[in-house]
């Protein structure tokens, strides 16, 4: 356990900041609003009691069709204290826009770019915004939930004719 | 897009900017591709190396060939079901994958795992970790040049993956951990395999050693050779023998011990000068002190039921069915529709053998996952590779490639 209490010490330092808190199974989660993630995350690095000096995981999820709609959950760990921190964001769905915490935890850079590439979460001041496991020119963030798992249909004799006109392969 | 149609895509100077520096856009350095299809990138990666003759100015990677969209798939599965993908994310670590995905259903749903299937799980483990290592040590002495490790190592692996096959019916994609313990018991003839594993693997151990740890080809190929320092490995999310190999003490198995590793007496390897070499080092070093665990998971294996008798998540033993209407009403709910866990988000972090392994889980109190993410060792350490590889020679990439044992269906996913 750190030296301080996380949430005590998130709670006087960011009155305002600091939507609220969650405990499931052991793990405490503090919702923060959105702006102030960057100055939360300093905070907790740099602060002598907390030193979370490892951002393990930065995640997306999808709540659609709930308002808000995304959360952005950031995984802390102090290894002086051996203790765990979960900070969580939540996102308008029609305009996902948080602040990268690539400043304060360079290893945010690459997750970022997944949760963008994945779920279309803008993150602002990105050194590199760019799509990662997609190609470039790609439509759409396949692990939003209104986005289709794309299958092929199955081609049988009473249908064939109808299937195979959409079929990509050339035609003579 | 079509290659020659109209929407031809047109590669122009404007995309790279940003990558590479303004010495490249006039040409005073010269930027090449390396991958997808090279066979020292241990899969498909992609390279954009932009050089200074022969070394290395920057170095862009390019992931994503091997998206299979797992996450996405899991989703659309039932709990139980989901599991088979965790096999494919990374075919080196497959019950590994497997276990952080239980530890997190299991955590989601407090279920409890019995003593019994909690040791086996670890003998599993660790002997993956050995399988990971082995090929890890194969395919690096490979891309330096040693030819012969590589058959070596490959001729051990052979048992590791009879062993898997004894117990699951699968050589790699064993499918053996499930919510809350294992698909069925150990069979009768694996124990005596890992025992006499563990008597024949030490002198193997010190065969690569003999071949490696001295040789003057490998000392150069190796030391002072894709230096990290400890703070930088640290703040660029390193873990695993990455990030010990530049002298940080951190394993998840002593800092936060799953599946009762607090009970088992084992060092963890700490290297100096965080270099290739110290990661070659301490993966030797984590096979022998693998075989302790092992050892010690053996000689106090308990007896007992080997998963957890909660009917309303874990299926009733097949002896009950003919028996028993609650167990077939329990089996039939479980087959039909699954288990509907708790509403609520879990994260379970476990040491792989590459390095930290997390999975977070979502439920929305369906029998389907709402979100899963593999948070895998290979994605994080690959971002680090630019930092290690640059001012390198282009003959060294290889070698910094494989030290940080990136497999890239892990990566990906």
């Amino acid at each position: 356990m750190t030296d301080l209490n996380p949430v005590e010490a998130l709670r006087a330092a960011f009155p305002n900041a600091i939507e609220d808190v969650q405990e499931f199974r052991g793990d405490v989660t503090v919702v923060v609003s959105a702006g102030q993630i960057v100055n939360v995350c300093r905070y907790c690095r740099d602060t002598k009691g907390l030193e979370y000096n490892v951002l393990s995981d930065v995640a997306g999820v999808d709540y659609y069709p709930q308002e808000p709609r995304f959360g952005v959950v950031y995984y802390l760990y102090s290894m002086l204290h051996n203790h765990w921190l979960r900070l969580k964001v939540y996102l308008p769905g029609d305009d996902p826009v948080v602040p990268s915490v690539t400043p304060v935890y360079p290893a945010a850079n690459w997750r970022e770019r997944e949760a963008y590439d994945m779920l279309g979460i803008e993150f602002a001041d990105h050194p590199d915004l760019r799509r990662i496991l997609m190609p470039e020119g790609w439509d759409g963030h396949p692990l939003r939930k209104d986005y289709p798992i794309g299958y092929e249909t199955v081609q049988f004799s009473f249908n064939f004719d109808e299937v195979n006109k959409y079929k990509p392969y050339a035609k003579e | 897009m079509s290659v020659l149609g109209e929407n031809r895509w047109e590669g122009s100077l404007e995309e790279l900017k940003g990558l590479v520096s303004d010495r490249a856009l006039s040409g005073e350095t010269m930027v090449l591709n390396m991958g997808p299809h090279h066979p020292s990138t241990h899969g498909v990666l992609r390279l954009m190396l932009e050089l200074d003759g022969e070394n290395i100015v920057s170095c862009v990677p390019d992931i994503g060939y091997l998206h299979t969209g797992i996450e996405k798939s899991m989703e659309t599965q039932r709990y139980e079901q989901a599991i088979t993908m965790t096999d494919r994310m990374d075919y080196l670590n497959p019950l590994g994958n497997n276990l952080v995905y239980n530890l997190a259903i299991e955590k989601l749903i407090d279920l409890d795992v019995p003593p019994r299937a909690q040791y086996v799980r670890v003998i599993l483990a660790e002997l993956t970790r050995i399988n990971n290592h082995l090929v890890w040590l194969a395919t690096q002495a490979l891309d330096i040049g040693a030819m012969s490790v590589f058959l070596y190592c490959f001729r051990e692996r052979e048992k590791l993956m009879d062993m898997f096959e004894m117990l699951s019916g699968q050589r790699m994609m064993s499918t053996y951990f499930r919510p809350g313990g294992l698909w069925r018991d150990i069979t009768p003839e694996f124990e005596p395999a890992v025992r006499d594993f563990l008597d024949y693997f030490p002198a193997k151990i010190d065969d690569y050693e003999k071949l490696l740890t001295n040789n003057p080809l490998w000392l150069d190929r190796t030391q002072g050779i894709g230096f990290i320092s400890a703070d930088d490995a640290i703040a660029l999310g390193c873990s695993g023998p990455t990030l010990r190999g530049s002298g940080v003490n951190w394993d998840i198995r002593k800092a936060i011990p799953y599946s009762s590793y607090e009970h088992f007496d084992f060092e963890v390897p700490i290297g100096r000068h965080g270099d290739v070499y110290d990661r070659y080092i301490i993966r030797v070093e984590e096979m022998r002190q693998s075989l302790r665990i092992i050892r010690q998971a053996l000689d106090l294996l308990p007896g007992g039921p080997f998963r957890s008798n909660n009917r309303k998540y874990v299926p009733p033993p097949r002896s009950e069915l003919g028996r028993s209407m609650e167990a077939v009403i329990h089996h039939f709910k479980l087959w039909t529709e699954g288990f509907y866990p708790p509403k609520g988000e879990v994260y379970v972090r476990i040491e792989g053998p590459r390095g930290e392994l997390g999975c977070f889980l979502v439920s929305d109190g369906s029998p389907r996952p709402w979100r899963v993410h593999f948070r895998t060792p290979s994605f994080a350490h690959l971002s680090v590779l630019p930092h290690m590889a640059k001012d390198h020679l282009i003959a060294d990439l290889v070698a910094i490639i494989g030290s940080i044992d990136v497999g890239l269906g892990d990566c990906d996913r």
